[in-house]
């Protein structure tokens, strides 16, 4: 009845999306969302005022997770060339974030002292 | 264990690890553990994904790991500017988000288009990938533009630019784009698909920079928020186009995180959404500033330093000036020999002071300032009434009391630092015109207060030396 989900995968670039899986799927999905959503808007109602520019700059980093999605369509085997670079380009622009966004933040939180030098 | 599944329990370890990353930024002792656990939870969703494409014969990976390594090189240099570039770093890396999802959604939908896949072309993954390539594109050339205003890019206004029936425009475009969506999703296998797709493209790459030449530098924080809700939001769709989990989390954390702080930047400036997108604060201003010129008051550095120094309660109020002056260091050294004296010294913080949300606690933190000392506004505002003297430091509408009682001011109503409470006010302006919003600022005709006119940094910086010599010269 309910199937494990199914990444999509360049050995199936035709996969049974919609057809296997039918409306559960979609449902599944729409409901991850959701539930990230409210736990998303939970966590960052708990960040420190202070710490709003580095979360911004976490987040970039997060987001960057579409190098998944990016991955996966460069790496599919038959696919046509440009479907490939247009891809590999998703993947140059996902990983600058990465790699921007993560260093940064850690730049900035360091910074961040509770007291040093003046007593307080 | 099949290669799926484990794909999908890495996916799931990395989910969890993303979740505590924004956990952990709760706290500032706690904040940088954030930062490792998000590199881990990258790091595996990366991993994942490859064992699942090589499990499924994929190709290309020289091709990858160049891409991997360009950005990388591109990535590093961006992470090591001065830290009052980092408002246009951050629009410059949700330009780099937007386009990342917009060009995996194109993808996406021409390898379809090209297979004829019609079982793949649902409803739903159609309805997904316009979503992805309208946010994504929109807030590739939005968050660009908005880099390039932020870096003052010599050929991009800085001022809003506004014109009749802009709203009207922006509007119509925007149901022009939807109408091609669903013409889209009605018939994506139709011959004039690839068209109606590369329609909804150009009109969200136009939309992206129609959006942004109205915004002015006060509107900025709110703007980089929605941008970055955006950018969140791009990946979330492409992960309902993908069918993958990892994306909608990851994503939907992003966007809520902007939606937050969107939340946030327009409660501290007592506007809606709307009216930030659409409000055009431009034209408001002009009317207002036309009123009589009043005198200013201005005093010198010396007998400001003297005061200061007699004062129990020093509260600083910085703003954007402070950041382009890059006075921060020199505020430093202000604090520090006020604090030699047993003065005590706080900052003020207004959550919208700057260019984007905490900007001034990132210039304060790196100047070295405990951010115990950085105190939120709703806190300050109770001790203001029992402060010596409020120094203001750049900062203009966030301290304008017209925003308490002038019914006719367009901030009328955002809640404000209270420096017009405090005894003194001493107010470092760098030029007599009005602040960037270009409404006259009536705390500076007060009585109690009195202008430093000057750079930020040289003013401040003065200040100190008047202060360091005050204790070798007596």
């Amino acid at each position: 009845m309910m199937q494990m989900e199914h990444t999509e995968t360049p050995g199936h670039p035709a996969p049974a999306a919609g057809g296997g899986h039918g409306q559960l799927d979609y449902m599944g999905a729409l409901f991850v969302f959701m539930l990230a959503t409210f736990i998303g808007v939970m966590v960052i109602q708990r960040v420190s005022r202070l710490l709003h520019t580095p979360l911004m700059s976490l987040t970039n980093a997060i987001s960057a997770i579409a190098v998944v999605g990016a991955l996966i369509v460069s790496a599919g085997k038959d696919y046509p060339g440009y479907i490939t670079a247009l891809g590999l380009v998703a993947i140059f622009c996902s990983t600058t974030n990465i790699v921007s966004g993560f260093l940064i933040t850690d730049r900035m939180l360091k910074m961040f002292k509770k007291r040093e030098g003046v007593a307080k | 264990m099949s290669a799926e599944t484990l794909v999908q329990l890495l996916y799931l370890v990395s989910t969890a690890l993303f979740i505590l990353s924004l956990r952990w930024m709760s706290d500032p002792e706690t904040a940088r553990k954030g930062v490792f656990s998000g590199v881990a939870a990258m790091l595996l969703a990366v991993a994942g994904t490859l064992a699942g494409v090589m499990a499924t014969g994929g190709t290309h990976y020289w091709w990858i790991l160049g891409a991997f390594a360009l950005g990388a090189a591109i990535g590093y240099p961006l992470a090591q500017v001065p830290l009052t570039a980092v408002p246009q770093r951050t629009a410059l890396s949700h330009a780099f988000g937007g386009l990342a999802a917009g060009l995996v959604g194109t993808a996406k939908f021409f390898l379809y288009y090209g297979q004829r896949n019609e079982a793949a072309l649902t409803t739903f993954i159609v309805v997904a990938l316009v979503a992805e390539i309208l946010l994504g594109f929109l807030t590739f050339t939005g968050s660009l533009l908005a880099a390039g205003k932020l870096q003052e890019v010599h050929w991009i206004p800085q001022r809003p630019v506004t014109y009749p029936g802009q709203n009207l425009t922006n509007f119509a475009l925007f149901g022009l784009a939807l109408a091609l969506g669903v013409a889209l999703v009605l018939h994506p296998l139709a011959p004039w698909a690839p068209w109606a797709f590369g329609g909804v493209i150009l009109l969200s790459l136009a939309f992206g920079v129609l959006l942004i030449i109205p915004i002015g530098g006060a509107d900025m924080p709110t703007v980089i928020s929605i941008l970055n809700s955006y950018a969140g939001l791009s990946a979330v769709a492409m992960g309902f186009v993908l069918n993958n989990k990892l994306l909608i989390t990851a994503g939907a954390l992003d966007g809520s995180s902007g939606l937050i702080l969107s939340i946030i930047m327009c409660k501290a400036m007592n506007r809606s959404f709307f009216n930030v997108l659409f409000g055009a604060f431009g034209q408001a201003q002009a009317s207002a500033a036309g009123g009589e010129q009043k005198a200013y008051k201005s005093d010198t550095v010396e007998s400001a330093a003297q005061v200061m120094e007699q004062a129990s309660l020093v509260v600083i109020v910085p703003g954007y000036g402070m950041a382009v002056a890059q006075a921060q260091h020199k505020v430093r050294e202000l604090y520090d020999l006020l604090k030699k004296r047993g003065v005590t010294v706080k900052f003020a913080i207004h959550p919208v002071a700057g260019r984007m949300p905490g900007h001034m606690n990132v210039l304060l933190a790196e100047a070295e300032i405990p951010y115990t000392d950085l105190v939120e506004m709703d806190e300050i505002n109770g001790d203001l009434p029992q402060a010596d003297v409020a120094l203001i430091i750049g900062a203009n509408d966030v301290v304008n009391p017209a925003a308490r009682a002038d019914k006719t001011s367009p901030i009328y109503g955002m809640p404000i630092i209270d420096a017009d409470k405090a005894k003194t006010v001493y107010a470092i302006k760098r030029s007599k015109n009005p602040g960037f919003a270009g409404i006259d600022n009536e705390l500076y005709f007060l009585d109690k207060t009195f202008m430093l006119f000057g750079d930020a940094k040289s003013v401040v910086g003065e200040l100190a030396r008047k202060l360091a010599g005050d204790n070798s010269g007596h």
